[in-house]
């Protein structure tokens, strides 16, 4: 599997306060939570995502709370990927669990600006910076997890299991 | 190569005799919580895995909290939605408004975590069962899903900091203040990943509700979670409490920590989180003239009676300075009815703050004193992140319930002591 896109380019500690407000979280629809997704730190984000695109930013990305809704906004958004030095744990999780793909990758991070065309090779593990001419190794996810992203998320992965029961 | 607590809880419920750092288990679940915000998803979740009834109908816990009593028709929606999962699985700890409390107040009081035991819950504060010598986690809906219907979780296995606290606090200083300065001294990413154990002749210098303050904020500083040594302190609060058995888990005497800190409980000032992360910490005394607009006192941070206590302590026979709004939400029913009974809520009354039923409401900026443009509030809360409360431009000031008391008299962030000599 591979994606393409334009790169959003955050700092440290975006916390999911910011990815999706708490006043938003008296829905769950995507769409909905969707349209207000960053927008306490980049009011046009909303305006500029096009389907495939990228985030990128540095330590402790999707800090905070637990919610899903920060994993499911940014997914729902059109965001193919999101590369950052380091993710909160919660975070991690939640993104694999809902088939978000995520990579923690610091050279790359360090590698990479707003506005950059960037391509990701998941089964390759190789991250390509198309606007610098540039090439980045992420650290591949393990078997079990790959099942997991394979099947769309956790939940596709239980059901499985439970018909195979 | 020992293990740490967590370690041990984690091999114990894995069915493993040892477990190591990086290692990925399948482990049982004692209790699997969530609230009105996160049920709603965990649920459409469940029934999607095609799951039609829940692990253990006395270990899932729903708590109505976030937006209740209902702020609005969608919340109200949320709510319904989960009271009627609850009563169609007969989950037996269900909590809806008259019985309900802010989750992690409630489920200590309720006894139906305590040590030893492996918790789950979809909110990011549910590592505040650490405090009782449980392993507990935030997880998100999907996980919370699954764990009801299969009461199983996966975990990575966490390598640990170790803290070691020694001495006895001073004056004000409480749980708040001693986790607001570790936070401050490791960052909000500095246990990213790891637990934080606690332990040390210290501990004994501390009390319950501090201890909960205290493993609350772990995730703050980016931990799995915080968990405390099991002391007598702690066996006290498990016999009252607890319905049913538990085991108190010790670190191996070689049990290899990431790294360790000591720190000494009686050099901590009270301290305060400034704007917009919970590490940007300064002591009372570097803290400066900040004027504010609101107060909060509550939460599942600081939401117990020992902390109304403390506020009332300072809030008694004083009034609140004019031009700020001082909102005070009891963790808890019990909480709440025990500090009308001892007088504190008409203390809290006649000084001029407001008293809330309890709900998550203002912490998060969902309802019940969300924030303006420019307003700054000193609040007991677990997170200053920006727009938390309310308005983008908005700011909030983290820190213990005497500091929060002392600063609702005088209008600005303010040293309990100076005010108390001041009078």
């Amino acid at each position: 599997m591979k994606v393409k896109g334009k790169v959003f380019r955050y700092q440290n500690n975006v916390d999911t306060d910011v990815i999706i407000p708490a006043r938003y979280l008296n829905t769950s629809d995507p769409k909905e939570l969707a349209a207000h997704c960053m927008e306490d730190i980049d009011p046009d984000f909303v305006k500029n995502v096009k389907p495939g695109d990228i985030i990128v930013a540095d330590r402790n990305f999707g800090c905070g709370s637990s919610r899903e809704h920060a994993p499911i906004a940014i997914k729902a958004s059109g965001i193919s990927c999101v590369i950052a030095s380091t993710f909160a744990r919660i975070f991690y999780r939640n993104a694999i669990n809902i088939g978000l793909p995520i990579l923690e990758c610091e050279q790359a991070v360090k590698g990479i600006e707003a506005g950059d065309e960037v391509e990701v090779d998941f089964d390759a593990g190789i991250i390509r910076n198309l606007t610098k001419g540039t090439a980045f190794k992420a650290r591949p996810f393990p078997e079990f997890m790959k099942k997991i992203m394979a099947a769309d998320g956790l939940v596709n992965y239980i059901r499985d299991k439970y018909k195979d029961n | 190569m020992g293990m740490t607590m967590t370690q041990k809880i984690l091999a114990a419920h894995a069915g493993l005799d040892k477990v190591e750092p990086g290692q990925l288990v399948e482990a049982d679940l004692d209790l699997v919580l969530g609230n009105d915000i996160t049920a709603p998803v965990a649920i459409r979740e469940f029934q999607k895995m095609g799951a039609n009834k829940v692990y253990d109908k006395s270990k899932v816990a729903l708590v109505l909290d976030h937006f209740t009593p209902n702020k609005d028709i969608k919340a109200a929606e949320q709510c319904r939605f989960v009271r009627e999962f609850a009563q169609r699985m007969g989950v037996e700890n269900f909590f809806d408004v008259g019985e309900m409390g802010i989750e992690h107040c409630l489920l200590p009081e309720k006894g139906l975590v305590g040590p030893g035991d492996l918790v789950i819950g979809a909110d990011s504060h549910t590592c505040t069962y650490g405090a009782l010598g449980a392993f507990s986690t935030g997880v998100g809906s999907t996980d919370m899903g699954a764990g009801m219907a299969t009461g199983k979780c996966w975990f990575k296995v966490p390598t640990a900091i170790k803290f070691v606290l020694r001495g006895k606090p001073s004056g004000w200083v409480s749980g708040k203040d001693i986790i607001l300065h570790i936070i401050g001294m490791i960052g909000v990413d500095g246990a990213l990943y790891k637990s934080m154990e606690f332990m040390g002749e210290g501990l004994q210098n501390i009390s319950m509700d501090g201890r909960f303050t205290m493993a609350n904020m772990a995730i703050e500083a980016g931990a799995k979670n915080g968990i405390f040594m099991v002391d007598e302190k702690t066996m006290e609060y498990a016999r009252a409490h607890s319905k049913k058995p538990w085991k108190a888990y010790e670190p191996d005497d070689d049990a290899v920590y990431d790294e360790a800190y000591e720190i000494d409980l009686s050099k901590i000032r009270p301290t305060i989180a400034f704007p917009h992360l919970p590490d940007n910490t300064r002591t009372i005394d570097e803290a400066g003239d900040v004027e504010i607009h609101q107060v909060v006192i509550g939460s599942c941070t600081n939401g117990r009676l020992e902390d109304l206590r403390v506020a009332a302590k300072i809030l008694k026979g004083r009034k609140v300075r004019r031009g700020v709004r001082v909102i005070i939400f009891p963790g808890t029913q019990k909480v709440y009815l025990d500090a009308l009974k001892e007088g504190l809520i008409e203390q809290f009354i006649e000084a001029g703050a407001v008293v809330s039923t309890p709900t998550c409401g203002p912490c998060l900026g969902g309802h019940m004193g969300i924030l303006g443009k420019g307003e700054r509030a000193v609040s007991t809360t677990n997170r200053n992140f920006v727009g938390r409360m309310g308005h983008t431009e908005s700011e909030v000031y983290l820190a213990s319930p005497a500091v929060a008391a002392a600063s609702a008299v005088t209008g600005r962030i303010t040293d309990p002591d100076t005010l108390l000599k001041a009078d």
